[in-house]
């Protein structure tokens, strides 16, 4: 079940089965009407990827002018120059995604079978936050973990901080401008998206699986691991998926919350295009960011098929 | 295009089905079907899940193209109408009630597309009639299956078409609001006079409610007629099987020219009418129902003369309230399942005694042995007592 | 031979009634799913808390970080910031012209997938599936390099094209996933009542898909309004609500972004609210 589905109709029932039309005659009729939204995906989606994939190819300056010249160094030169910018922002993202997984977990599980009369409106508590812009959510970070805020204060009373900074995720006193701030940015941005999608999957699971696993002498963490957690996997890959690709890509939380030396790569891609004015680096960075996602992807589909997708 | 004959608001018309197949790729769902229903007969089309019946139907109501073959109803050939230009509606079998609109809507909706005069009072009747006034600004969800079927019955029997159509409409509901249905569907029928075409699988119903069944195998009628027709005189395995149940005993005919035949089973000479032969050959599945038979201890001489007796001993007996189902297993090894109606309850037979099998030839139905006897046997019910196929 | 129950029997007395487990801990362990949801929920509403409370705050610096004191000043003082107005008023404007056009490009589209077997099925699942899985800096890069090789330059048109663009897949999701819930019959018994194929449209099926379309409708107005990443890289100097906001945190972030923060929680608190109470007004007796 695709997030987006779980977004914004959550109480649903079965997705994605298709129910031929009654009297089906004109095959024409499919073609006709997809053709505009497909004609847009393709003009200012597809086609931008190709136009990406020529200019990181070229070479030049911005004041000279590009020429394209299939020049494939540009991608090693960027990959060598770039490259702990790229394995940062996995890092990143893979923490956050975790982080998420393990907080959205208990939420969704809360939601679907401990949640009785207030289901509907905890899911609108989970989705409402969504809708609030995220830069200023973002912004409300950097007054929740400022320096002299309470949190800080607080966590340096108790010498929380000290362990932290043993374990390089802070630096000095502070939690702004350190990556602890950015995982915690990450992790806060995409926590509905990994909610939800657990959320539909556990829905859906017929809740006296669990009673029947136990009468058949499992504890409440046996019958999680074997019943509850098999049939959610679903919903987990599909968080996962909304989480880490995004993640991977941000820059807007390595920005607000980070620091220079935390960059991620979506912050180098940003300042090559927008300041550094170096057209090939920043596009061949793109792509390769791009198609490792890709990668991903692909293996997904290939377990999954694509028909669950969309 | 021949011209309808105008037709009385109240009357159905015949519905006459000619050569009618329909094939989805490979798999031929109805097979060269021909059928007449009759203008205001309550007609059941029977048969297990995959026969073909429910097809047929949606055929009949347009929403299936046929194959090759003619749809006429009265004298107006609907094969290629659209569903929305057909005298014909249908009762859906999980009821398609419009969720968005409450019942005085669904129920006019017809009406509206038509745009009838008086859709107040008409409905209001029709609401009447189906026991719903209280109901009508519900919304579908609110009501209980019970109620959502009237509703989908009032909102096509409103249209008054010439042929309506029921789809197993009583399928989802418990025993005794079915039994309830029934009667008052019938009952129905027969104060509207509409030809009324019936799905289903359940052969007590259809029994119950129709005057004519088509029992329909593999997209093939087995036989037609009226249920006690159907139900005495089988002419196949199938039909045998799927009305009611039967024993079958493998046979020989000999002498096949006299008034009551004789059949020999395991060298025992027993008798049955030349009129209910229904076998080319002389090797035949002679066929008796389990409420026809008689048990007796070996040994009394209650049994009148020229009844056909058969011995063996008794296997198991289960008391259902009614009657008693006895098995009893013949020195072949064959099982013969006997119903006795609890009239009088004769102690000695148990488990273990000896008896005597019993009936008036009459009642015996002799079908071709190249016919499987297991056919129309639910394959559920089959796998209980036979055990799974190896 | 007669069996009688006999009474409970001695063996009842003897053996002492088993406690029923209680204590602190116990209830801690029981409810362990709840409290890590409580927490989940205060996490997640801890910005949105701090956000309102600053709004009604009076900063003395030009960054808005610290409490000072109580204040309506930004309130009322709405438009006092220099350009935020204006920028509101442009994310306003495209987020409705790419709602209206991706929600009818969109709801084509997820007619289509749903409705029709065709050759290529797939292939269009894919695509629709992918601008939801491409990080926003790929998409955005790439859409500047098209307007760039194209000699397009960039402003609000080019901002509303990436809109539409990425917009249209969550809205196909979103209808998609209602009309899946349609059960198919309900149109066939339509036609069964004399309703043609216009008619079954706009009297059965259309009325049934609504929600879905509004929920897309929703979703992506805010999309659309939220969008920065995508957005910075096709705009030039046009600047949208998110824009300003980032320019703010740089130069300075005045307490009125907290009041369009805090306005648009309550907005859209209030709308799904309302949705969340149609939807089961309509399923309760």
């Amino acid at each position: 079940m695709s997030a987006g589905a779980a977004l914004a109709e959550v109480s649903d029932k079965e997705p994605g089965k298709v129910q031929p039309s009654v009297i089906n005659k004109r095959k024409l009729t499919p073609y006709l009407l997809l053709l505009p939204g497909v004609l847009w995906l393709a003009v200012f989606f597809v086609v931008p990827m190709f136009s990406l994939f020529g200019q990181s190819l070229q070479t030049g300056s911005f004041e000279e002018g590009y020429e394209q010249t299939f020049r494939f160094a540009n991608y090693t030169e960027a990959l060598s120059t770039y490259w702990p910018q790229f394995v940062r922002s996995f890092v990143y993202a893979g923490i956050a995604t975790l982080l998420c997984l393990l907080i959205a977990y208990p939420l969704a599980y809360c939601i679907a079978f401990r949640s009785g009369r207030w289901k509907n409106a905890l899911l609108v508590l989970v989705i409402a936050p969504f809708f609030t812009s995220f830069l200023i959510r973002t912004l409300a970070w950097q007054t929740i973990l400022s320096d002299s805020g309470i949190v800080t204060t607080t966590l340096n009373t108790l010498h929380v901080t000290d362990v932290m900074r043993f374990l390089g995720l802070t630096e000095g006193d502070r939690l702004l401008a350190t990556p602890l701030a950015v995982i915690t940015g990450l992790t806060y941005n995409f926590l509905p998206f990994m909610t939800l999608p657990i959320y539909a999957a556990l829905d859906r699971m017929d809740p006296r699986l669990i009673e029947a696993a136990q009468d058949l002498y499992s504890s409440p963490w046996t019958s999680f691991r074997k019943v509850t957690w098999p049939l959610s996997l679903a919903g987990v890959v599909a968080g996962t998926l909304l989480t880490f690709i995004p993640a991977a890509g941000d820059y807007i939380n390595a920005q607000l919350l980070g620091a220079p030396a935390y960059r991620m790569i979506g912050n180098v891609i940003d300042s090559q295009f927008f300041r550094v004015l170096d057209y090939p680096t920043a596009a061949a960075l793109s792509f390769t960011l791009m198609a490792s996602i890709l990668v991903l992807v692909s293996l997904y589909i290939r377990r999954a098929g694509t028909e669950e997708l969309v | 295009m021949t011209e309808s004959s105008p037709r009385q608001p109240g009357s159905g018309a015949d519905l006459n089905l000619i050569n009618v197949t329909k094939s989805f790729g490979d798999f031929v769902a109805v097979d060269d079907l021909s059928l007449t229903i009759p203008s205001g007969s309550f007609f059941a089309l029977l048969g297990p899940s995959g026969c073909g019946k429910t097809t047929t139907l949606r055929m009949v109501a347009g929403l299936e193209e046929p194959t090759s073959g003619q749809i006429l109803i009265g004298s107006e050939d609907v094969t290629y109408a659209k569903p929305y230009k057909r005298p014909v509606n249908t009762v859906f079998q999980s009821y398609a009630l419009f969720p968005h609109l409450d019942i005085f809507e669904n129920v006019a909706f017809g009406l509206r597309r038509r745009h009838v005069k008086d859709v107040k009072g008409q409905v209001e009747d029709i609401l009447e009639l189906t026991e719903l006034t209280p109901l009508a600004r519900r919304k579908p969800n609110q009501l209980s299956g019970g109620q959502q079927q009237r509703v989908a019955l009032a909102r096509a029997l409103i249209n008054r078409p010439a042929v309506l159509l029921l789809d197993e409409p009583l399928g989802a509901l418990d025993l005794k609001l079915r039994r309830q249905m029934q009667l008052e569907l019938k009952g129905i029928q027969n104060e509207v006079g509409l030809t009324f075409v019936h799905v289903t699988h359940d052969q007590e119903e259809a029994m119950t409610m129709a005057d004519t069944i088509a029992v329909m195998n593999e997209g093939r009628v087995e036989q037609l007629g009226a249920p006690v027709d159907l139900y005495e005189n089988p002419r196949t395995t199938f039909v045998a099987n799927f009305l009611g149940q039967s024993n079958f005993f493998d046979a020989t005919l000999s002498d096949r020219s006299a008034k009551v035949v004789t059949a020999t089973v395991q060298g025992q000479r027993l008798g049955v009418p030349a009129s209910r032969v229904y076998s080319p050959g002389d090797d035949v599945h002679l066929g008796v129902r389990p409420e026809k038979l008689t048990l007796s201890i070996q040994g009394d001489d209650s049994i009148p003369e020229g009844h056909n007796r058969l011995t063996g001993i008794v296997a198991d007996s289960s008391f259902i309230g009614v009657s008693t189902e006895y098995r009893v297993e013949m020195a072949w090894g064959m099982q013969v399942t006997v119903f006795e109606q609890n009239v009088h309850h004769d102690i000695r037979i148990v488990p273990g005694a000896s008896v005597v099998l019993s009936w008036d030839p009459a009642n015996t139905f002799a079908l071709d042995a190249s016919q499987s006897v297991e056919a129309g046997i639910d394959s559920e019910v089959l796998e209980a007592v036979v055990g799974a196929p190896a | 031979m007669s069996t009688t129950t006999e009474a409970p029997s001695k063996l009842a007395v003897t053996v002492p009634p088993a406690r029923r487990p209680r204590g602190p801990i116990r209830w801690v362990r029981a409810h362990i799913i709840q409290i890590a949801a409580a927490a989940a929920l205060f996490y997640m509403f801890l910005p949105i808390f701090v956000v309102v409370a600053f709004s009604f705050n009076q900063p003395t610096g030009r960054y808005n970080d610290k409490w000072v004191q109580f204040s309506t000043n930004a309130w009322t003082d709405f438009c006092g910031v220099n350009g935020m107005c204006e920028s509101l008023k442009l994310s306003l404007i495209i987020g409705l012209l790419a709602t209206l056009a991706s929600v009818l490009l969109g709801t084509l589209t997820a007619f289509a997938i749903s409705r029709h077997r065709f050759r290529g099925r797939s292939g269009i699942n894919l695509l629709i599936f992918m601008p939801m899985a491409t990080p926003e800096v790929v998409m955005g890069s790439s859409l500047l390099a098209l307007f760039v090789t194209l000699g397009i330059p960039r402003g609000s048109s080019t901002i509303l094209i990436a809109h539409i663009m990425f917009c249209l897949s969550f809205v196909v999701v979103t209808v998609k996933a209602r009309l899946a819930s349609l059960d198919s019959r309900l149109e066939q018994a339509a036609m069964d009542l004399y309703a043609n194929e216009r008619t079954t449209f706009l009297r059965v099926t259309f009325p049934l898909v609504l929600p879905g379309i509004v929920a897309a409708s929703l979703l992506a107005f805010s999309l659309s309004f939220d969008d920065f990443i995508i957005t910075n890289f096709n705009s030039e100097t046009t600047v949208t609500f998110p824009i300003f906001v980032w320019g703010a945190a740089q130069r300075g972030t005045p307490p009125q972004i907290n009041v369009v923060g805090a306005l648009m929680f309550g907005i859209s608190l209030l709308i799904i609210a309302v949705g969340q109470i149609v939807a089961s007004r309509r399923r309760k007796v």
